[in-house]
């Protein structure tokens, strides 16, 4: 979504299920999973989906950078033309799409996004990705998994699992973009 | 519908009108309510207490008793264009807006520049029955501008041509306008002049001014107007012959106009309905109902046209009613038929324009939509007054009648740029020499 | 909530930068292996051309096709409007076609009006007459912001000095100009004779010259307009000759612009007449850029009015 939010402090968001601490650890285990399962981090390339999944990609590509000295390519990736609601609503504004110089062919990338919910972003980003390359393998690292997938779509990477009701909204609140960190549950009765 | 002034046709008493009085010294206003006997076609009495047996009555209280109405421009398209209008439904329209005299234009196809063509349209007039039908002859022949059409011919016919125009196109040629001005004095003619300076009206699309440039539409610049309008005024004070000026539409005009009268010239002038209360701003939906020749122009304009018909330097208000089919205006600006209809909203907008505005009261109505153009036309029978001995040719007209939307009439083409407008009053009857042809709004 | 793009008047400086922005994030689809995005699979778009215009037709028929969308194109020539079909008539045909969207060109003023009456799909204005051409403007502004600006997102055009040459009076270019680069923030000035000037010209958001060569050394951008040689039997001016002399933009003039200035022309050109050809082919002309930059910002319009339920309210 294009509109910015207002700034709205934290209590008449919700209550916080995560503080600033939390995440930090939950990123930290993230990287380290990472580097794990990808034998060291070889050619894997970070995008972040727009909005605050690119911030989330470029911490963890800092914190594998501390832990191995490796510098991961970053990037981000919009998905805005590839989602599958677009006629509901008036056309919205386009996020930043930017490949790092060495491309994603033959890569391993890693999607980053802050909340995993129905499954349909990242389906988006699947299908925004294959017109830009050819992989060698996806994986999917989530700040937030909330279930109610819609779609076969599973995370390789969870910050935290998080059982909602589909009447409560999760908000992650990164300081890059809302000033402070923090993941808050409130509720508004419908669903997003 | 029988021939109008039927010998032996119903007496009509017509009661409590106010009858509208155009007074010599000015407009004397209406004076108060009166009863108008009508008997074998002319104005038997007036005065109060007037009923006897045997009478139709027609209770005409709180309504103005108007002379009927005399147009003298109006487009009627027959013979050749009868897809937009017939003399049967212009002259119905006619009747629906309080005219009992039309003048018809020559522009038809062919052209009226022969004796054979006004008298056709003359007798299409007679044989409707719904108003008096004048032709005007060409001023050239085929309205090519070259050489004079047979004013004479015309003017001895049956149809008794006075008036000769080419409206639609400019005489341009100052020779030819010259020689026609003279012309005609042999007859007591007139020329009507549609006053447009063809070189600088080349694609002319709308008014010159801050619209057109915003709209990309070719400028019609007021100059085109004023500069024949001058030069025809000097002509006629040159040659000491009648002129008039069709539809004024800009302030230099009437300035023009008004020193021309001032000099004792033989100058009259007609300024129409749309004229008197639209502006060229509303061309900014490219809406080619509001397209007409010359254009609407400016709120200045409109102020000083008003102005003008209220002091008298404006004659007469004439409607230049033009009909045109659908597919004529169903298009891009450029590409659409200019003219719009206004036989049947006429009085109503002078109502809103001059009356309700305080500018002219009832009698000045009477004077310019009746007295000044009949005389213009040289129409004896039309014009009033409302008196006894006088052809019984009047409207009767409810100026309280609440605003309503301008709907579809009797006319068969559509192009009223007031559609969905609001204008105040109602046209309740008309009588043409005692017979009716208008009862309640409605074909008599 | 915007369903047409009818004239420049109709973006705010919001909605305008809306569109140079959503642009910036297409234009790199030109250097991806598939130049294709998804977004307007399904949807219908009209070319409906009834002047020759094969540069920009096919400019839109590759933005509406890099976005999957389908197209038909609908040329004047030897077609039922040839034969005196009405405009209504044509519009009532696409309705029956089911077009999302009729991109028109035609050579009457206000045609693009009229037919938005008619069709419930999105107009696009292509050139209507001589009234406006807001995706001309619009892909001229995106241009002007890359090359001095760098494409920034965002920004605007303050204070960017704008001198627009030539045949003012009759060009649908130069009036979408002036509306969408003035509420830009940019600062419009128009050069040419009086003749080519309406008359209303004062009341336009921008200053008015008859000297050209007083404007150069103050310019960051000059657009040149294209002057048609038949305006000279009309007596708009005397000659080619000295139209040229007095206004044309050959390597003198052009060596007078300041270091960074542009050169910009709508096309086609006349080279030699309102253009030399050396300022034609110099490093500060734009004109090929300008055709790149013209399918990409049609995408951007094109998406933005088709792409969901219609242009979005822009939050000023």
């Amino acid at each position: 979504m294009c509109a910015t939010r207002p700034e709205v402090p934290a209590d008449r968001q919700g209550i916080a299920v995560l503080d600033a601490e939390e995440i930090r650890r939950a990123l930290t285990r993230i990287a380290h999973e990472i580097l794990e399962r990808t034998h060291g981090g070889a050619g894997i390339v970070l995008l972040g989906i727009p909005t605050r999944g690119v911030p989330l990609a470029r911490r963890l590509a800092a914190r594998i950078g501390d832990f191995e000295g490796l510098a991961v390519p970053c990037g981000s990736l919009d998905v805005t033309m590839h989602r599958d609601d677009l006629r509901l609503r008036p056309a919205r504004a386009l996020g930043r799409t930017e490949l790092p110089a060495q491309g994603v062919d033959g890569k391993t990338v890693v999607l980053v996004d802050d909340v995993l919910y129905s499954g349909r972003t990242v389906r988006a980003a699947l299908d925004a990705l294959t017109d830009l390359g050819r992989p060698r393998a996806v994986q999917l690292a989530v700040l937030v998994d909330r279930g109610h997938r819609e779609l076969p779509i599973r995370a390789d990477y969870v910050g935290k699992n998080l059982p909602t009701s589909q009447r409560e909204v999760v908000r992650v609140l990164l300081a890059e973009v809302d000033g402070a960190d923090a993941v808050l549950i409130g509720g508004d009765g419908r669903r997003r | 519908m029988s021939a109008a002034g039927a010998a032996g046709s119903a007496q009509w008493l017509i009661r409590g009108a106010r009858i509208a009085a155009a007074g010599a010294a000015g407009s004397a206003g209406a004076a108060g309510a009166a009863d108008i006997l009508l008997s074998g076609g002319v104005i038997a009495a007036v005065g109060s207490g007037l009923g006897r047996a045997g009478v139709r009555v027609l209770d005409a209280g709180g309504l103005i008793a108007l002379p009927g109405l005399v147009d003298l421009h109006a487009h009627l398209r027959e013979p050749g264009r009868e897809d937009a209008e017939t003399v049967e439904t212009g002259t119905m329209a006619a009747a629906l807006g309080g005219y009992t005299a039309v003048h018809a234009m020559a522009n038809t196809e062919p052209v009226a520049d022969t004796a054979g063509v006004v008298e056709q349209v003359w007798r299409l007039g007679r044989a409707a029955g719904h108003c008096d039908v004048q032709p005007v002859g060409a001023v050239s022949a085929g309205l090519a501008g070259a050489r004079l059409a047979e004013l004479g011919t015309m003017a001895d016919s049956a149809a008794r041509v006075r008036v000769f125009s080419d409206d639609g196109r400019c005489v341009a040629d100052p020779l030819l306008m010259r020689r026609a001005l003279e012309y005609v004095k042999a007859f007591d003619g007139v020329i009507a002049q549609h006053a447009q300076d063809p070189r600088l009206t080349e694609g002319a699309q709308l008014n010159e001014g801050e619209v057109s440039g915003r709209l990309g539409l070719a400028g019609w610049p007021a100059v085109a107007e004023e500069a024949i309008v001058a030069r025809d005024c000097l002509l006629a004070a040159h040659v000491g012959s009648a002129l008039h000026v069709c539809h004024v539409s800009t302030a230099g005009s009437a300035e023009i106009i008004r020193w021309a009268k001032s000099k004792g010239w033989p100058v009259t002038a007609e300024v129409t309905p749309h004229h008197l209360l639209l502006t060229d701003d509303l061309a900014a939906g490219y809406d080619p109902v509001f397209k007409v020749n010359p254009p609407l122009r400016t709120a200045a304009d409109v102020a000083e046209l008003r102005r003008a018909l209220a002091d008298g330097t404006i004659d007469c208000v004439a409607t230049d009613h033009a009909p045109h089919p659908a597919e004529a205006k169903e298009t891009a600006w450029p590409e659409a038929a200019p003219g719009m209809i206004g036989l049947e909203t006429a009085l109503r907008a002078v109502q809103r324009a001059m009356v309700d505005t305080g500018l002219l009261d009832w009698g000045g109505v009477a004077d310019r939509m009746s007295a000044r153009p009949a005389r213009i036309g040289r129409l004896a029978g039309h014009g009033g007054p409302l008196e006894a001995g006088r052809p019984a040719n009047l409207t009767l007209y409810d100026p309280a009648a609440p605003a309503a939307a301008v709907t579809h009439g009797a006319s068969k083409s559509r192009n009223t740029p007031f559609a969905g407008m609001e204008l105040p009053g109602r046209v309740v009857a008309t009588f043409l020499r005692g017979v009716p042809t208008v009862l309640d709004g409605m074909p008599a | 909530m915007k369903r047409h793009l009818i004239s420049a008047a109709d973006l705010s400086r919001a909605d305008a930068l809306l569109v140079l922005d959503t642009a910036e994030e297409l234009a790199g689809l030109a250097d991806r292996p598939i130049k294709k995005l998804p977004t307007l699979r399904g949807r219908t778009v009209v070319n409906l051309f009834f002047e020759d215009s094969t540069r920009t037709r096919i400019s839109f028929e590759a933005a509406a096709k890099r976005l999957s969308a389908d197209v038909i194109n609908f040329s004047a020539k030897g077609s039922s409007v040839a034969k005196g079909e009405s405009l209504k008539d044509t519009a009532l045909t696409l309705e029956a076609m089911g077009a999302d969207a009729v991109v028109i060109r035609h050579g009457a003023s206000g045609a693009a009006h009229r037919l938005a009456g008619w069709v419930r799909g999105s107009v696009v204005n292509a050139g209507d007459g001589t009234h406006e051409h807001p995706t001309q403007a619009l892909l001229d502004a995106f241009t002007i912001r890359r090359r001095l600006h760098g494409g920034t997102r965002g920004a605007g055009l303050d204070g960017v000095r704008v001198t627009i040459v030539g045949d003012v009076l009759h060009s649908r270019v130069a009036r979408s100009n002036v509306l969408l680069l003035s509420a830009l923030g940019a600062e419009v000035t128009l050069a040419a004779p009086p003749t080519l000037l309406p008359l209303a010209v004062e009341s336009w958001p921008c200053s008015v010259r008859y000297d050209l060569d007083g404007e150069l050394p103050k310019s960051d951008v000059v657009m040149m307009l294209r002057v048609q040689t038949e305006r000279m039997t009309a007596a708009y001016f005397p000659s080619v000759r000295e139209y040229s002399r007095r206004y044309g933009l050959d390597a003198a003039r052009m060596a007078r612009l300041p270091g960074h200035a542009i050169v910009m022309h709508p096309g086609p050109m006349n080279r030699g007449v309102e253009i030399a050809a050396e300022v034609a082919d110099s490093a500060r002309s734009t004109v090929v850029e300008q055709v790149a930059n013209g399918v990409t910002i049609r995408m951007a319009v094109l998406y933005l009015l088709l792409g969901g339920t219609g242009f979005p309210e822009v939050a000023r």
